[in-house]
């Protein structure tokens, strides 16, 4: 077992505790609460959080004409401080075109396809980080408020079963280190409560700015279970889970973690 | 060109101690990392940093690649005289981006 | 440092130990510097003055949150005047590949000896910091600092 399985394993069997219910409302905190000060500096200053760069590249693209209908985001949706605030907040979400439902790089990719006739931009691509950064940067401080209405509801009670599904070679679920052990220590870092309102993220494990996607496929090989592809909508799924999770927490894309 | 943020307080006072903050874009690669094909992938750095104001220098860093990935330097000059920062950035390669913070000293 | 490629090569070395196959190269990785290393480091830019300890501050956390972007910051006790004045400030550690980390340049238009940025840590190790002030006199300040793995890494992108 790797060094790390066998932290984590050993964290697991020394804290075992009966499935506890979801975090009581009133105790809910952002990730930011449980990283360094340095790190929260760095995310709370615009000059030094290296994912602004990112931010000032997806500007530059939302500004930028493209595909066969030579149109730029900013033709059909304007300044994007007002067009788009709000919206990162609103995501994973259900669209027309979809009985499923998808989150803001799938909801861009769809526009960039179908508005623009655009080529298609692959996850973690630089250009689709680059624009989810920039338009979730225009949320920041808004509260989390995904639907969870009829429709939804499946889909966030997909992602609930796999929240508190154990698996991997570990036997663990992510409710364990989330909702049962936050706050504890893990190695160098404390266990935050996986509330994701700060995507995309300026990973320092990265060196670089990534999604919420491709965070959860680092926990989840992190926890030895292996990892849905990227645009799963298992992944999705999760994803609209953890979002209506956090619900009424301020968005603070694009924050900084370990 | 890669992107590139500087914050330069925009006025200042005659002799005033302003700080300067610079964020640069680079993946600093060490030359350590082992890539998936099992070879090491090539050394990729920033290892200069000049700032000069109004054309003289006031701060240069000679940089590792213990530096981490965009690399961020801040650092303090003495508000002299109204007039222009540069900025220099210089690879292992020799290529070298500037950018350039104007700043009013009354 | 890359963190995911240790662990690759601890999987890698199971499996080649489960195969029973031909001996694999475990270590792949550059030797670390070592505290001799970083002496001769010292050495080549500095050269033979001795260093007191006193008069400057280097700032780094005990316990690292991620060695690949670790805040640093230098402080040296200076009036920052023609007469007087900070000339230099070099970092080294003597736990990574190589024992430099960053050498920086002052001179009385700094105002303030003092610079920060985000350093990379291979390990738990000590790192220093060597000020060199005009009138010829070296200065030094050390921390031991710890560094942990992360506990949830990805596979190595191809």
């Amino acid at each position: 077992m790797s060094r790390a399985a066998f932290v984590i394993a050993a964290f697991i069997a020394a804290t075992a505790v009966a499935r506890a219910a979801d975090i009581p409302w009133d105790q809910r905190r952002s990730d930011s609460d449980f990283v360094s000060a340095d790190t929260r500096a760095m995310q709370n200053d615009d000059t030094a959080n290296p994912a602004m760069l990112v931010v000032l590249d997806g500007e530059t693209l939302w500004n930028e004409r493209t595909g066969t209908t030579n149109q730029s985001c900013a033709d059909c949706h304007g300044d994007a401080a007002k067009s788009m605030k709000g919206v990162a907040a609103r995501y994973p979400a259900m669209v027309a075109e979809q009985d499923r439902p998808v989150d803001l790089e799938q909801r861009i990719m769809m526009s960039r396809l179908a508005d623009q006739k655009a080529a298609a931009l692959p996850f973690e691509s630089k250009e689709l980080l680059a624009l989810t950064a920039y338009i979730a940067r225009q949320s920041r401080g808004m509260p989390v408020a995904v639907k969870d209405d009829a429709q939804a509801k499946p889909f966030i009670a997909a992602g609930r079963a796999i929240f508190e599904r154990r698996q991997g070679q570990l036997d663990l679920s992510c409710a364990q280190c989330h909702d049962d052990n936050w706050g504890k220590k893990l190695a160098g870092n404390l266990v935050p409560q996986a509330m994701a309102t700060g995507y995309p993220i300026y990973r320092l494990e990265w060196q670089e700015v990534g999604l919420l996607q491709r965070r959860l496929r680092n926990c989840m090989s992190g926890m030895r279970a292996e990892p849905y592809d990227f645009g799963a909508p298992e992944l999705v799924d999760l994803e609209y889970f953890l979002m209506w999770r956090a619900r009424g927490l301020a968005m603070e894309s694009p924050a900084v973690r370990p | 060109m890669a992107r590139a943020l500087i914050h330069v307080p925009a006025s200042a006072k005659k002799g005033d101690v302003i700080e300067i903050k610079t964020l640069i874009s680079h993946v600093m690669e060490t030359g350590y990392r082992i890539g998936i094909t099992g070879t090491p992938i090539p050394r990729d750095i920033i290892d200069d940093f000049v700032c000069t104001y109004n054309g003289e220098e006031v701060f240069r860093a000679k940089l590792y690649p213990a530096i981490a990935a965009n690399p961020f330097i801040t650092f303090f000059t003495v508000a002299t005289a109204s007039g222009t920062l540069a900025f220099a950035w210089t690879d292992q390669h020799g290529a070298t981006q500037v950018q350039t913070a104007a700043i009013t000293v009354e | 440092m890359d963190q995911s490629r240790s662990r690759r090569e601890i999987l890698q070395a199971a499996a080649a130990l489960a195969g029973g196959g031909a001996l694999l190269r475990l270590s792949i990785r550059p030797a670390a510097a070592t505290p001799e290393m970083m002496k001769d480091a010292v050495r080549s830019v500095i050269g033979e003055a001795p260093v007191k300890k006193g008069k400057v501050k280097l700032d780094l956390p005990p316990l690292v949150e991620n060695g690949n972007s670790v805040p640093c910051t230098v402080s040296v006790e200076s009036p920052m005047t023609a007469a007087d004045y900070v000339k230099a400030i070099h970092i080294f550690n003597e736990k990574n590949p190589q024992p430099n980390v960053i050498s920086v340049k002052f001179g009385p238009r700094a105002g303030r000896a003092s610079f920060s940025t985000r350093i990379r840590l291979a390990d738990s190790q000590t790192v220093t910091a060597i000020a060199e002030l005009s009138d010829g006199s070296f200065w030094s300040d050390d921390i031991d600092v710890i560094v942990t793995l992360a506990a949830c890494v990805e596979e190595p992108k191809p």
